[in-house]
This record gives C-alpha cells, structure tokens and sequence, in this order.
C-alpha cells in the first residue's frame, strides 16, 4: 500500500504530552518535516526551553541539551561555537524567551549568532498554571493578572518580532500562527527559511508562532482559536518584519 | 614550551587552558580576572579558538554548557560576584553530568563587596556552587607554576567523572607575577566523549543532555549514583602539600594565597625553635581529609588561617573528628594577612622552643 501519511523521521514515537487543543504539537511536527526535507537531523541539535515543551527533547530524533530557562539562546550559541557545521536550533515559550531570557534573546539576536529560534506565543505561562507573560494581551485574565492585565500596574506586553527587526544580525524576523491549513503552510515555510538561512550562514532567525492555550485561557480548543484570530492576531500581526541578507547587513 | 616566562597568573591561566585542549572561552568582564579574558582574546584567534564576550555571566556560562555539552572543552572566568551568576548553569552542568572549567579569581564579598584578594567563597565553591545535591571539583593553586598545572588536571578529571571543575583563585594570585613552565599541548590526545550532543550523523540514538527528571525514584536513583561516584573521586582524588609536618605541635592550615603567607610563618616559628608545619590542601573538594588525619596523630594544635571569616575551619574540625583544638586566624574583606600575624597566632597556641 502507499504510504499517503507518516510521521517525520525527526520525531520520535514519544507521545506528545499536551493538552488537547494545545498546538505545540502541529508545531513540533513542522519544525520535525523541516529537519527531514533539509536532511539535516544527523547533524542538528535542538534546544529545548523551561515551560510546556521542556520534554520536547524526547519527542526529537536529533541530538537534544535542555537548558535552564530563558538561556536557550546561550547554550545554542555555545553549541554552534563548538561546531559550527551543525544545524542548532531552539524552541521557547514567550515566558522562557520574552521575560528571563530577554538579554541572551536580544544578544545572541544581535550578536548574528548563526542559530534559528522557535518561539512559541500563547501569552501565558502554561506550565506553571496560567501566570502574566510577557505577552499576555491588555486586560487579559490570568492567574496572576485576575482582573486582567492592568497596564497601568503589569505594563505592556513585548512584541518580540518587531523589537528585534531592529538588529542587525537578525536575518529573519517573521510571526507565523498555525490556527488553520493556510497558516500552518505558511509557518512551515517561513520555519524551513529559518533553517534554510543557518545553514547558508545568514544569521539568526526567529520565527514567532501563535499559539493557544486552551487549558489556562479557559477556552475549549476551537474556542481558543477563535480568540486567538480575534485578539491576538490584532495585537501580534503576522508577517515577515525581517528579511535580509547577511552581506547587505553587513555593509 | 620547555622554556619558562614570567607571566601574570592570569595569563597564565589562559595560556595553560589553551595548551590543555580549551579553544572556547566565554567571558564577561570583572575585576580581578581581567587579563584572562583580555589574553584569550588575543591569543584564541590565533590557536582557531573562540573568544566570546557575551552578554552577561549567566549567559557566558550557559555557553559554556552549551559548549561543552557538545564534547569540547569549554570554559569561563570571573570573580566572586560573577560566580554567584553562573552557579545557575553549573548546577545545570552538575546535573547534566557535563564537565567544564570555572575559573574564581576572588575579591572581597558579600554583595559588589571589593576588589582585593580574598577566600571567602569558599563555602560557595565547596558547599552550594548552586541549587541541588551535587559537588564540583575545586583546586586551589598557591603558585602561577601550580595554577597552570592544576588548569590540565582540572580539564581532565572533569571530563574523567564528567563534572564541572573550578580553579579557586584569589585577585593576589591573579594578579603576581612568577617564572613559570607551561606545558606543550600540541600533541594533547582529549579523550573520547560518546555521550556528546555534537549530532548523531544518522549512526547512534540521539543523545540527550538534561537534568530534569519528574519522577523522584528516578531523580534519588540519578543523585544517588552521582555521589557513589564522589565517593571514588573523595579516596582517589585528595592533594595537599605537607611541609614540616612530622614532627610539627602545630599545625597551620591554609590554601592559596593565605597557605603562602602561612609558609612563611611556619619558617619565622621555626627560626625561633617552634616546632610549627604546615598542609596546605591543594583540592578544596575533595577535601584532603586524610592528610589531616595523618598529622592529627601527632600534633598537638591546629590553626586555619584563611582571607575571609573563617570557612574552610569547618572541614579541617570534621576531618580530625575534632580530635585536636582547632583554632582560626583571618583577614577579610581583600586584607592579607602578614607572616607575622600568623606568627603571632602560632605562639599564642602555646607553640614550644
């Protein structure tokens, strides 16, 4: 018979362990199609965060460092220093790269550190049960925020892919969401370019992917990508703010 | 090299970490480690090397996780409040079972405290290098000649028990200069490190470095194995210097910088017909804990003298079991104590003629 589906070569077969309507997975599974059309998984060590996907390093068949939270970006741009033939890349939540990790975010961004960046936007901390991100939304309601998101009092959220467009060494800037067919294509593309840009030494690239959390927003899963196209797409536009060259950066 | 040069300990430092294998250093900028990173700047270009200054110590240690967890031999440096910076990915690295080399030329503390010598992290290099059960291996060189040689041995056995390692240095140790020989490390053969995420090449299972482990059987059982391995590293590990200890009624004990004004001391009691000696622990952890129970069978008195309150007192009272009256001299806050200081002390314990 023909094989019409199969799962990527460069996931393992660890179930995922996240919650229905949580959309790490299609995310992961994008990142993990990537790998297998670059052929590059021998040679490709992933990052994994502290949040949700802290155990992504069992659902990837490449090599895997878990770091402490929000130094991701320090300990790729450590593993690519050591090798920099190998394909490094990390994958964070906004709480993990947009709070503590912001200084080894903004540097290794501007440093044109050659890695590329999942970051994974569901404007909450998931994994501790629903606190304030960096990017939750104004007025939104989390455990920490009850009467929402004051902004007089919790300030405003980070709108990472506009701050970092900013940079030089940002090759690709590029906020993606995976809410249905057309975006998941998008972002599938706009993640392989992130890859694409390392290994023909560009930089770094960082591509935004909205996420849903419908388990600490409250919502049910189709719910939560109802509020995710209303309110967060208005507030985090999808778009490429980035996309250079690394020589026309240079200059 | 074979030859010998006159070079800061600093300097000398990095250049025995270049010889010893290193071509990564990770670095942020403090006061009194500063001719370290400014010499691996210079030099690391040169060897193909990576000179990198990053953002911040936190980030310049995760680096150095990062690095070495792809098999090289990776390292970083800095003084007492830059340390307590990067206990974050040492712990990381003690529970990843990934070794690296952490360099602590000490100043003054608590807090921006100052910029002159001082021991007073001891307890944070030997007690609590972060969160979590683990140990690091700590050496405490007294010489530039012994800072460059404990560089090698550092590499070495942190990659033999896959552990980080520090080098407990002190701002007069940084700082001196001394005639030293730095070994030639062009033919160095670095040891094989198969559990390396430095990409599987489609040949092995995809290796993981991580120190999360949810289930607590699992994380006792992992915590548990790590220290039957200190347990190996404790009987094979321990190096002190013994000087006129034989026959000594008291006994000094003091490492680095202090363990050289001690020296010292022990030579003006001994000119005055007082029957003094010295151990100087060379591995702070291991503690040389065998050396001191060897000399507490026959002295009668001993007397710790460190730069700082007094924190290495403890293991000396633990090692002889309390067996023998264990008393302290120290200067704090980048104050050195002088030979005659000590002196003073030695007598004042009863010391005969």
């Amino acid at each position: 018979m023909a094989v019409v589906f199969e799962k990527p070569h460069a996931l393992t077969s660890a179930p995922f362990h996240y919650c229905p309507g949580c959309t790490h997975g299609i995310i992961h599974r994008l990142v993990a199609e990537v790998i297998d059309e670059l052929g590059v998984e021998g040679k490709t060590v992933g990052v994994s965060p502290v949040g949700c996907a802290v155990m992504n390093y069992d659902y990837f068949n490449c090599d895997m460092v878990e770091a402490p939270h929000g130094r991701a970006p320090a300990v790729a741009t450590g593993l690519k220093r050591a090798k920099p033939d190998n394909v490094i890349f990390t994958y964070q939540g906004d709480g993990d790269l947009a709070a503590i990790g912001t200084a080894e975010t903004v540097h290794s961004a501007t440093r044109g550190e050659n890695i590329t960046v999942i970051f994974v936007n569901n404007t909450i901390y998931g994994m501790t049960g629903g606190q304030m991100a960096p990017t939750s939304l104004p007025g939104q309601v989390t455990q920490t925020t009850p009467y929402g998101r004051d902004v007089n009092t919790a300030g405003y959220p980070v709108r990472v892919c506009e701050m970092l467009s900013t940079l030089d060494g940002v090759a690709l800037a590029q906020r993606v969401a995976v809410d249905c067919v057309k975006n998941i294509n998008v972002a599938k593309k706009a993640i392989k370019k992130a890859f694409q840009n390392q290994i023909d030494g560009k930089g770094f690239s960082i591509v935004e992917v909205l996420s849903t959390c419908p388990t600490n927003w409250g919502l049910s899963p189709v719910e939560a990508l109802d509020w995710l196209r209303e309110k967060m797409i208005p507030y985090y536009p999808l778009g490429v703010y980035k996309d250079e060259e690394k020589g026309a950066r240079l200059k | 090299m074979g030859e010998r040069f006159l070079m800061k300990g600093n300097e000398a430092l990095a250049e025995a970490a270049i010889q010893a294998g290193c071509r990564h250093f990770f670095g942020y900028p403090i006061t009194p480690q500063t001719e370290l990173a400014a010499y691996m700047s210079k030099r690391m270009p040169k060897v193909g090397g990576t000179y990198l200054q990053a953002e911040s110590e936190l980030a310049a240690a995760n680096m150095v996780l990062g690095c070495s967890s792809a098999g090289c031999r990776a390292m970083t440096s800095s003084s007492s409040p830059g340390i307590s910076l990067k206990t974050e990915a040492i712990s990381y690295m003690a529970g990843s079972d990934v070794p690296a080399l952490i360099i602590n030329v000490q100043r003054g503390g608590p807090g921006l405290g100052g910029i002159q010598p001082s021991q007073a992290d001891y307890w944070q290099a030997t007690k609590a290098t972060g969160h979590g059960d683990f140990q690091i291996l700590v050496f405490a060189p007294a010489t530039v000649q012994e800072m460059v040689n404990l560089v090698g041995k550092a590499f070495d056995l942190g990659d033999k028990y896959r552990m980080p390692a520090m080098i407990l240095a002190d701002g007069m140790l940084g700082q001196m200069m001394e005639p030293v020989e730095i070994p030639d490390g062009s033919d160095l053969k670095l040891p094989e490190k198969p559990w390396a995420t430095n990409g599987h090449q489609n040949k092995r299972e995809h290796n993981i470095i991580n120190s999360l482990y949810l289930t607590p059987q699992a994380l006792e059982k992992l915590v548990k194995e790590r220290f039957e391995r200190y347990e190996i590293i404790k009987k094979n590990e321990q190096m002190a210097e013994e000087y006129l200890t034989e026959d000594a009624d008291i006994i000094v004990v003091a490492y680095g910088a202090s363990a050289r004004v001690s020296h010292s001391a022990v030579d003006l009691a001994r000119a005055q017909g007082i029957r003094a000696g010295l151990i100087r622990p060379i591995t702070l952890w291991p503690f040389p804990t065998d050396a001191l129970q060897k000399a507490a069978q026959t002295a009668k008195k001993f007397l710790c003298v460190e730069m700082s309150m007094g924190q290495m007192i403890d293991d000396v009272k633990l090692s002889i079991n309390c067996s023998k009256p264990v008393a302290f001299y120290g200067r704090t806050g980048g104050m050195i104590p002088t030979p005659e200081e000590v002196l003073d002390e030695i007598i004042k314990l009863g010391g005969e003629k």
